[in-house]
């Protein structure tokens, strides 16, 4: 178990969509982690396409600095589009 | 309709693929709860029950071609291992994983090439039902392939147990392609596989691997031999004794 890595597992539910995260696993390299998110997450038709990707090789944001990243967002109303009156003209852009 | 089919042999094949299929499901399932970890322990349970799903296709092909009232859970559950048609290895005990691998592997190779050449079988049943097992047991194959390979070039540990397995097993590999008169019958009229010609690729494919793996294959020792004819070793009795416990203790029982 110690020579184990962790990898987080996306899987594509059906062609068009988005990966999307469904958790994480473990396993001694690629082509395991990949065998094996088959067999844990995908054992009722869940998708048609999986990545896997190894946890440390993802560079995360910093949960303690979740405030100050993300608050000052709060009140830049101007970052929405809904914040500019448009022109009759324009008005079903 | 050219020569007749030989119902009585194709009944006793058909039950060789069902009791291989069964056999090594069962012994797979014997890892529930104690896989080396728990990714693996889904995984391999995982195959298990694609490997008694194949049992019971098999099985019902058998009932098919059978005048007896004998249901598929009949020919599973209460026969004898004298009636069981397995060759040898499927029902050897499960060992330790290195074994269970290799022994996985071996039955893998073997199960892909028999139901690739199954698939053009004269015998549309038995075609169709080959096509649709050849599926899984190529993802079967993909695995079982990459942990021989993972396990024998690894540690000293795994590399000693891996020589051990194969020491082991590789005598109990030439019974998969045995034949007998009614068999090589069949195989004339292109019902089942050539397996002579089978015997040839198998060797190929897993020497290939195993050389690459720096494994080395055992010069000589005993040939198994004998469960075309319900010859068996002792560990299938303890298998069927504990398989089929609940249906001989309260027959018809479902759940």
């Amino acid at each position: 178990m110690s020579e184990m890595k962790l990898y987080e597992v996306f899987i594509r539910a059906k062609s068009g969509l988005n990966h999307r995260h469904v958790g994480s696993l473990h396993a001694s390299d690629a082509q395991m982690a990949l065998l094996n998110a088959r067999d844990v997450y995908t054992r009722r038709k869940e998708g048609v396409s999986i990545w896997v990707v190894e946890a440390e090789k993802i560079t995360a944001s910093n949960p303690e600095q979740e405030h100050e990243w993300f608050d000052p967002a709060e009140d830049k109303v101007y970052r929405y589009p809904t914040f500019y009156p448009l022109d009759k003209e324009v008005e079903n852009m | 309709m050219a020569t007749q089919i030989n119902n009585k042999a194709l009944h006793t094949y058909l039950l060789r693929l069902a009791d291989s299929s069964l056999t090594m499901g069962q012994r797979l399932a014997e890892w529930c709860g104690h896989g080396p970890y728990l990714e693996e322990d889904v995984a391999l349970t995982n195959v298990s029950l694609d490997l008694i799903g194949h049992a019971q296709i098999f099985y019902q092909l058998a009932v098919a071609l059978s005048d007896d009232s004998q249901t598929a859970d009949d020919l599973a559950f209460l026969r004898d291992s004298h009636e069981y048609r397995n060759p040898i290895i499927t029902e050897l005990p499960k060992g330790d994983f290195a074994y269970t691998t290799l022994k996985q592997y071996f039955i893998d190779v073997f199960s892909v090439q028999l139901y690739q050449a199954l698939s053009k079988s004269s015998y549309e049943p038995l075609s169709l039902a080959a096509q649709k097992a050849l599926m899984e047991v190529k993802y079967h194959l993909k695995r079982s392939e990459a942990w021989v390979e993972r396990l024998s070039l690894s540690t000293d540990e795994a590399k000693v147990r891996m020589q051990k397995a194969l020491n082991d097993l590789w005598f109990y590999t030439p019974e998969l392609f045995e034949t007998d008169a009614a068999l090589n019958e069949l195989i004339e009229q292109g019902v089942i596989a050539d397996l002579l010609a089978l015997k040839t690729k198998w060797n190929e494919q897993v020497k290939t691997l195993l050389q690459r793996c720096q494994l080395e294959i055992p010069e000589s020792g005993w040939v198994a031999t004998g469960g075309l004819a319900g010859e068996h070793s002792e560990h299938l009795g303890y298998m069927l004794a504990e398989m089929q416990f609940l249906q001989r203790a309260y027959p018809g029982c479902e759940w």
